[in-house]
Protein backbone atom coordinates (compact mmCIF):
# COMPACT_ATOMS: atom_id res chain seq x y z
CA UNK A 1 0.00 0.00 0.00
CA UNK A 2 1.59 3.20 -1.16
CA UNK A 3 1.84 6.49 0.70
CA UNK A 4 0.90 5.15 4.14
CA UNK A 5 3.04 7.84 5.67
CA UNK A 6 2.61 10.61 3.14
CA UNK A 7 0.14 12.97 1.54
CA UNK A 8 -3.12 12.01 -0.02
CA UNK A 9 -3.34 11.28 -3.71
CA UNK A 10 -5.95 12.63 -6.10
CA UNK A 11 -8.64 11.05 -8.19
CA UNK A 12 -9.05 12.37 -11.70
CA UNK A 13 -10.84 11.66 -14.93
CA UNK A 14 -8.70 10.99 -17.99
CA UNK A 15 -9.75 13.27 -20.86
CA UNK A 16 -7.17 12.28 -23.45
CA UNK A 17 -3.81 13.29 -24.78
CA UNK A 18 -2.49 16.42 -26.47
CA UNK A 19 0.79 18.28 -26.67
CA UNK A 20 2.30 21.41 -25.21
CA UNK A 21 4.52 23.76 -27.19
CA UNK A 22 7.51 25.21 -25.36
CA UNK A 23 8.92 28.59 -26.34
CA UNK A 24 12.00 26.93 -27.84
CA UNK A 25 9.78 24.96 -30.22
CA UNK A 26 10.05 21.63 -28.43
CA UNK A 27 6.83 19.82 -27.62
CA UNK A 28 5.78 17.76 -24.63
CA UNK A 29 3.21 14.97 -25.05
CA UNK A 30 0.77 15.24 -22.17
CA UNK A 31 -2.25 13.41 -20.82
CA UNK A 32 -4.97 15.78 -19.62
CA UNK A 33 -6.69 14.78 -16.39
CA UNK A 34 -9.80 16.51 -15.12
CA UNK A 35 -10.24 17.17 -11.39
CA UNK A 36 -13.98 17.59 -11.42
CA UNK A 37 -14.74 19.07 -8.00
CA UNK A 38 -12.53 16.66 -6.03
CA UNK A 39 -13.63 16.86 -2.40
CA UNK A 40 -13.04 15.17 0.91
CA UNK A 41 -15.97 13.02 1.97
CA UNK A 42 -14.68 11.42 5.15
CA UNK A 43 -11.54 10.79 7.08
CA UNK A 44 -10.36 7.74 8.97
CA UNK A 45 -8.30 8.00 12.12
CA UNK A 46 -6.47 5.59 14.38
CA UNK A 47 -8.88 5.80 17.33
CA UNK A 48 -12.09 4.90 15.52
CA UNK A 49 -10.84 3.05 12.43
CA UNK A 50 -7.38 1.81 13.31
CA UNK A 51 -5.73 3.59 10.38
CA UNK A 52 -5.43 7.07 8.85
CA UNK A 53 -6.96 7.85 5.48
CA UNK A 54 -8.93 10.43 3.53
CA UNK A 55 -11.91 9.52 1.41
CA UNK A 56 -12.22 11.56 -1.77
CA UNK A 57 -15.04 11.90 -4.24
CA UNK A 58 -15.14 13.21 -7.80
CA UNK A 59 -17.87 14.37 -10.14
CA UNK A 60 -21.58 14.57 -9.48
CA UNK A 61 -23.93 11.59 -9.44
CA UNK A 62 -27.63 11.91 -10.14
CA UNK A 63 -29.58 11.70 -6.87
CA UNK A 64 -31.69 8.82 -8.21
CA UNK A 65 -28.55 6.72 -8.61
CA UNK A 66 -27.36 7.18 -5.03
CA UNK A 67 -28.37 4.60 -2.42
CA UNK A 68 -30.05 5.79 0.75
CA UNK A 69 -27.11 4.61 2.83
CA UNK A 70 -24.65 6.55 0.71
CA UNK A 71 -26.90 9.58 0.73
CA UNK A 72 -26.59 9.68 4.51
CA UNK A 73 -22.83 9.19 4.29
CA UNK A 74 -22.40 12.12 1.90
CA UNK A 75 -24.83 14.30 3.83
CA UNK A 76 -22.72 13.83 6.95
CA UNK A 77 -19.82 15.55 5.20
CA UNK A 78 -22.18 18.06 3.62
CA UNK A 79 -20.98 17.28 0.09
CA UNK A 80 -22.84 16.48 -3.10
CA UNK A 81 -23.02 12.83 -4.12
CA UNK A 82 -19.93 12.00 -6.21
CA UNK A 83 -19.57 9.70 -9.19
CA UNK A 84 -16.69 7.82 -7.65
CA UNK A 85 -15.28 7.47 -4.15
CA UNK A 86 -11.68 6.53 -3.34
CA UNK A 87 -9.77 6.23 -0.10
CA UNK A 88 -6.10 7.18 0.23
CA UNK A 89 -3.94 6.12 3.19
CA UNK A 90 -2.16 9.15 4.66
CA UNK A 91 0.11 10.05 7.54
CA UNK A 92 -1.56 10.99 10.84
CA UNK A 93 -0.74 14.67 10.32
CA UNK A 94 -1.90 14.74 6.70
CA UNK A 95 -5.63 14.21 7.21
CA UNK A 96 -8.02 16.80 5.76
CA UNK A 97 -11.38 17.85 7.12
CA UNK A 98 -14.43 16.57 5.18
CA UNK A 99 -15.91 19.11 2.79
CA UNK A 100 -12.54 20.52 1.71
CA UNK A 101 -11.89 20.81 -2.03
CA UNK A 102 -8.61 19.72 -3.61
CA UNK A 103 -7.07 21.35 -6.67
CA UNK A 104 -4.48 20.42 -9.27
CA UNK A 105 -1.98 22.60 -7.38
CA UNK A 106 -1.77 19.67 -4.96
CA UNK A 107 1.13 18.57 -7.17
CA UNK A 108 4.06 20.83 -7.97
CA UNK A 109 5.06 21.35 -11.58
CA UNK A 110 7.96 19.07 -12.42
CA UNK A 111 7.35 16.63 -9.59
CA UNK A 112 7.09 12.90 -10.20
CA UNK A 113 3.86 11.03 -9.63
CA UNK A 114 2.58 7.46 -9.88
CA UNK A 115 -0.65 7.06 -11.82
CA UNK A 116 -2.93 4.07 -11.33
CA UNK A 117 -5.68 3.14 -13.73
CA UNK A 118 -7.45 0.24 -15.37
CA UNK A 119 -5.74 -0.62 -18.62
CA UNK A 120 -7.62 -0.71 -21.92
CA UNK A 121 -9.09 -4.12 -22.73
CA UNK A 122 -7.45 -6.01 -25.58
CA UNK A 123 -9.73 -9.06 -25.49
CA UNK A 124 -8.33 -12.56 -26.05
CA UNK A 125 -4.76 -11.89 -27.15
CA UNK A 126 -2.14 -14.26 -28.51
CA UNK A 127 1.19 -14.97 -26.84
CA UNK A 128 3.04 -12.51 -29.09
CA UNK A 129 0.90 -9.54 -28.10
CA UNK A 130 0.35 -10.62 -24.50
CA UNK A 131 3.82 -11.76 -23.51
CA UNK A 132 6.03 -10.34 -26.26
CA UNK A 133 6.88 -13.83 -27.54
CA UNK A 134 8.83 -13.88 -30.79
CA UNK A 135 6.48 -16.29 -32.57
CA UNK A 136 7.70 -18.81 -35.10
CA UNK A 137 9.69 -18.19 -38.24
CA UNK A 138 8.18 -16.81 -41.41
CA UNK A 139 9.59 -19.65 -43.52
CA UNK A 140 11.87 -22.72 -43.06
CA UNK A 141 8.95 -25.10 -43.08
CA UNK A 142 6.69 -23.26 -40.63
CA UNK A 143 3.11 -23.64 -41.73
CA UNK A 144 0.03 -21.77 -40.46
CA UNK A 145 1.51 -21.32 -36.92
CA UNK A 146 3.63 -18.17 -37.47
CA UNK A 147 2.22 -16.39 -34.42
CA UNK A 148 1.90 -19.40 -32.12
CA UNK A 149 3.69 -19.66 -28.77
CA UNK A 150 5.54 -22.91 -29.56
CA UNK A 151 6.18 -25.59 -26.97
CA UNK A 152 4.51 -25.41 -23.57
CA UNK A 153 6.46 -28.06 -21.68
CA UNK A 154 8.63 -31.16 -21.66
CA UNK A 155 7.81 -34.86 -22.25
CA UNK A 156 6.34 -37.79 -20.28
CA UNK A 157 8.27 -36.44 -17.32
CA UNK A 158 6.79 -34.11 -15.98
CA UNK A 159 3.90 -34.96 -18.27
CA UNK A 160 2.02 -31.72 -17.69
CA UNK A 161 2.15 -28.07 -18.50
CA UNK A 162 3.28 -26.10 -15.48
CA UNK A 163 0.94 -23.62 -13.86
CA UNK A 164 1.30 -19.96 -14.86
CA UNK A 165 2.78 -20.89 -18.24
CA UNK A 166 2.62 -17.79 -20.41
CA UNK A 167 0.00 -18.48 -23.03
CA UNK A 168 -2.70 -16.73 -25.00
CA UNK A 169 -5.59 -15.35 -22.98
CA UNK A 170 -7.34 -12.25 -21.82
CA UNK A 171 -5.23 -9.08 -21.94
CA UNK A 172 -5.95 -5.70 -20.41
CA UNK A 173 -8.67 -4.47 -18.02
CA UNK A 174 -6.34 -4.82 -15.04
CA UNK A 175 -5.06 -2.37 -12.49
CA UNK A 176 -1.83 -0.80 -13.75
CA UNK A 177 0.40 1.71 -12.01
CA UNK A 178 2.83 3.73 -14.10
CA UNK A 179 5.57 5.12 -11.88
CA UNK A 180 7.55 8.34 -12.00
CA UNK A 181 5.51 10.33 -14.51
CA UNK A 182 6.28 14.03 -14.54
CA UNK A 183 3.69 16.71 -13.79
CA UNK A 184 3.90 18.95 -16.85
CA UNK A 185 1.58 21.64 -15.50
CA UNK A 186 -1.98 22.41 -14.58
CA UNK A 187 -4.88 24.69 -15.38
CA UNK A 188 -6.52 25.65 -12.09
CA UNK A 189 -9.38 27.52 -13.75
CA UNK A 190 -10.55 24.44 -15.63
CA UNK A 191 -9.30 21.98 -13.00
CA UNK A 192 -6.92 20.23 -15.38
CA UNK A 193 -3.78 18.37 -14.42
CA UNK A 194 -1.24 17.70 -17.17
CA UNK A 195 0.95 14.61 -16.89
CA UNK A 196 3.84 14.08 -19.27
CA UNK A 197 3.42 10.88 -21.25
CA UNK A 198 0.74 8.25 -21.31
CA UNK A 199 -1.44 7.21 -18.40
CA UNK A 200 -3.13 3.78 -18.09
CA UNK A 201 -6.84 3.65 -18.88
CA UNK A 202 -9.27 4.71 -21.54
CA UNK A 203 -10.64 8.21 -22.05
CA UNK A 204 -13.28 9.02 -19.48
CA UNK A 205 -11.85 6.53 -17.01
CA UNK A 206 -10.96 7.47 -13.44
CA UNK A 207 -7.29 7.31 -12.47
CA UNK A 208 -5.47 7.77 -9.18
CA UNK A 209 -2.53 10.17 -9.02
CA UNK A 210 -0.14 9.89 -6.06
CA UNK A 211 3.27 11.24 -5.10
CA UNK A 212 5.92 8.93 -6.57
CA UNK A 213 6.88 6.28 -4.02
CA UNK A 214 10.42 6.12 -5.35
CA UNK A 215 11.13 9.84 -4.91
CA UNK A 216 11.36 12.13 -1.93
CA UNK A 217 8.47 14.56 -1.61
CA UNK A 218 8.86 17.60 -3.85
CA UNK A 219 9.84 20.77 -1.97
CA UNK A 220 7.08 22.84 -3.62
CA UNK A 221 4.31 20.31 -3.06
CA UNK A 222 1.91 21.70 -0.42
CA UNK A 223 1.49 19.70 2.80
CA UNK A 224 -0.93 18.20 3.77
CA UNK A 225 -2.73 18.98 0.50
CA UNK A 226 -3.39 21.60 -2.16
CA UNK A 227 -6.74 22.93 -1.03
CA UNK A 228 -8.98 25.29 -2.94
CA UNK B 1 -16.66 21.53 -27.22
CA UNK B 2 -15.32 19.33 -24.44
CA UNK B 3 -12.71 20.40 -21.91
CA UNK B 4 -9.79 18.92 -23.83
CA UNK B 5 -10.83 20.71 -27.03
CA UNK B 6 -11.21 23.95 -25.05
CA UNK B 7 -7.72 23.51 -23.62
CA UNK B 8 -6.27 22.89 -27.09
CA UNK B 9 -8.16 25.82 -28.57
CA UNK B 10 -6.81 28.14 -25.87
CA UNK B 11 -3.27 27.03 -26.53
CA UNK B 12 -3.79 27.45 -30.27
CA UNK B 13 -5.15 30.98 -29.81
CA UNK B 14 -2.16 31.85 -27.63
CA UNK B 15 0.28 30.54 -30.25
CA UNK B 16 -1.50 32.33 -33.10
CA UNK B 17 -1.36 35.66 -31.26
CA UNK B 18 2.35 35.15 -30.73
CA UNK B 19 2.95 34.30 -34.39
CA UNK B 20 0.24 34.70 -37.02
CA UNK B 21 -0.57 31.93 -39.49
CA UNK B 22 -1.25 33.29 -42.99
CA UNK B 23 -3.84 31.80 -45.30
CA UNK B 24 -2.08 29.29 -47.55
CA UNK B 25 -2.83 26.03 -49.34
CA UNK B 26 -0.99 23.26 -51.18
CA UNK B 27 0.62 24.59 -54.35
CA UNK B 28 1.67 27.83 -52.72
CA UNK B 29 5.32 28.77 -52.39
CA UNK B 30 6.28 29.67 -48.83
CA UNK B 31 9.27 31.20 -47.14
CA UNK B 32 9.39 29.67 -43.68
CA UNK B 33 11.61 31.50 -41.21
CA UNK B 34 12.97 28.81 -38.90
CA UNK B 35 14.63 29.56 -35.59
CA UNK B 36 18.01 27.85 -35.40
CA UNK B 37 19.86 27.56 -32.10
CA UNK B 38 23.64 27.71 -32.45
CA UNK B 39 25.21 27.27 -29.04
CA UNK B 40 24.19 30.36 -27.11
CA UNK B 41 22.57 32.47 -29.79
CA UNK B 42 19.51 31.96 -31.92
CA UNK B 43 19.22 33.07 -35.52
CA UNK B 44 16.54 32.78 -38.16
CA UNK B 45 17.04 30.71 -41.27
CA UNK B 46 14.82 30.93 -44.35
CA UNK B 47 13.51 27.75 -45.93
CA UNK B 48 11.72 28.40 -49.20
CA UNK B 49 9.77 25.85 -51.16
CA UNK B 50 6.47 24.52 -52.38
CA UNK B 51 3.74 23.38 -50.02
CA UNK B 52 2.89 19.85 -51.13
CA UNK B 53 0.67 18.86 -48.21
CA UNK B 54 -1.16 20.35 -45.33
CA UNK B 55 -2.77 18.49 -42.45
CA UNK B 56 -5.36 20.39 -40.46
CA UNK B 57 -5.70 18.69 -37.08
CA UNK B 58 -6.14 21.54 -34.61
CA UNK B 59 -3.08 22.03 -32.46
CA UNK B 60 -1.35 19.13 -34.25
CA UNK B 61 -1.68 20.73 -37.71
CA UNK B 62 1.36 20.63 -39.90
CA UNK B 63 2.46 21.32 -43.47
CA UNK B 64 5.10 19.86 -45.77
CA UNK B 65 7.40 22.11 -47.79
CA UNK B 66 9.40 20.65 -50.65
CA UNK B 67 12.36 22.28 -52.35
CA UNK B 68 15.32 21.31 -54.48
CA UNK B 69 18.61 21.75 -52.72
CA UNK B 70 21.66 21.27 -54.97
CA UNK B 71 19.62 19.01 -57.24
CA UNK B 72 18.38 16.91 -54.35
CA UNK B 73 14.73 17.03 -53.28
CA UNK B 74 14.28 18.06 -49.63
CA UNK B 75 11.02 17.92 -47.72
CA UNK B 76 10.47 19.39 -44.29
CA UNK B 77 7.36 19.00 -42.16
CA UNK B 78 6.62 21.98 -39.92
CA UNK B 79 4.11 22.02 -37.09
CA UNK B 80 1.78 24.86 -38.06
CA UNK B 81 1.71 26.46 -34.61
CA UNK B 82 5.25 25.70 -33.48
CA UNK B 83 7.13 28.61 -31.85
CA UNK B 84 10.27 27.37 -33.63
CA UNK B 85 8.82 28.87 -36.81
CA UNK B 86 9.39 32.63 -36.54
CA UNK B 87 7.34 33.62 -39.57
CA UNK B 88 5.52 32.15 -42.57
CA UNK B 89 5.56 34.27 -45.75
CA UNK B 90 3.49 33.39 -48.79
CA UNK B 91 5.67 34.09 -51.84
CA UNK B 92 3.44 32.80 -54.62
CA UNK B 93 0.02 31.24 -54.89
CA UNK B 94 -0.21 28.19 -57.11
CA UNK B 95 -3.20 26.81 -58.98
CA UNK B 96 -3.62 23.14 -58.18
CA UNK B 97 -6.56 20.75 -58.21
CA UNK B 98 -5.65 18.35 -55.44
CA UNK B 99 -4.86 18.55 -51.75
CA UNK B 100 -1.69 16.46 -51.71
CA UNK B 101 0.91 17.12 -54.39
CA UNK B 102 2.93 13.97 -53.84
CA UNK B 103 3.06 13.42 -57.60
CA UNK B 104 5.67 16.19 -57.75
CA UNK B 105 8.17 13.93 -56.01
CA UNK B 106 8.94 12.06 -59.20
CA UNK B 107 9.25 15.22 -61.28
CA UNK B 108 11.82 17.97 -61.75
CA UNK B 109 12.16 21.04 -63.92
CA UNK B 110 9.46 21.77 -66.45
CA UNK B 111 7.29 18.83 -65.35
CA UNK B 112 7.23 20.10 -61.78
CA UNK B 113 5.89 23.55 -62.65
CA UNK B 114 2.76 24.86 -61.03
CA UNK B 115 0.67 27.56 -62.64
CA UNK B 116 0.26 30.75 -60.67
CA UNK B 117 -3.21 31.43 -59.36
CA UNK B 118 -5.01 34.39 -60.84
CA UNK B 119 -4.96 37.17 -58.31
CA UNK B 120 -8.21 37.69 -56.44
CA UNK B 121 -9.31 41.30 -56.70
CA UNK B 122 -10.80 42.64 -53.49
CA UNK B 123 -14.40 43.54 -54.16
CA UNK B 124 -15.67 46.81 -52.72
CA UNK B 125 -17.89 46.27 -49.70
CA UNK B 126 -21.50 45.51 -50.60
CA UNK B 127 -23.81 48.48 -50.42
CA UNK B 128 -26.15 48.77 -47.47
CA UNK B 129 -29.63 47.50 -48.40
CA UNK B 130 -32.15 50.28 -48.81
CA UNK B 131 -33.68 51.28 -45.53
CA UNK B 132 -37.10 49.80 -44.90
CA UNK B 133 -39.90 52.24 -45.33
Amino acid sequence: MAAKNGRTGLIAKKLGMTRLFNDDGSTVPVTVLHLDDVRVIAQRDVETDGYCAVQLGIGKAKPKNVTKANRGHFAKAGVEAPMKVVEFRVAADATIAPGAHLTAAHFAKGQKVDVTGTSQGKGFAGAMKRWNFAGLEASHGVSISHRSHGSTGNRQDPGKTFKNKKMAGHLGVERITTQNLEVAGYDLEKGLLLIKGAVPGSKGAYVLVRDAVKRARHADAPFPAGLA
Amino acid sequence: MNLLQQFNEEQRTRLVTARAVPDFAPGDTLRVMVKVVEGERTRVQAYEGLVIARSNRGINSNFTVRKLSYGEGVERVFPLYSPSVAEIIVVRRGKVRRAKLYYLRGRTGKAARIQEKARVVEKPAAKEPAAAV
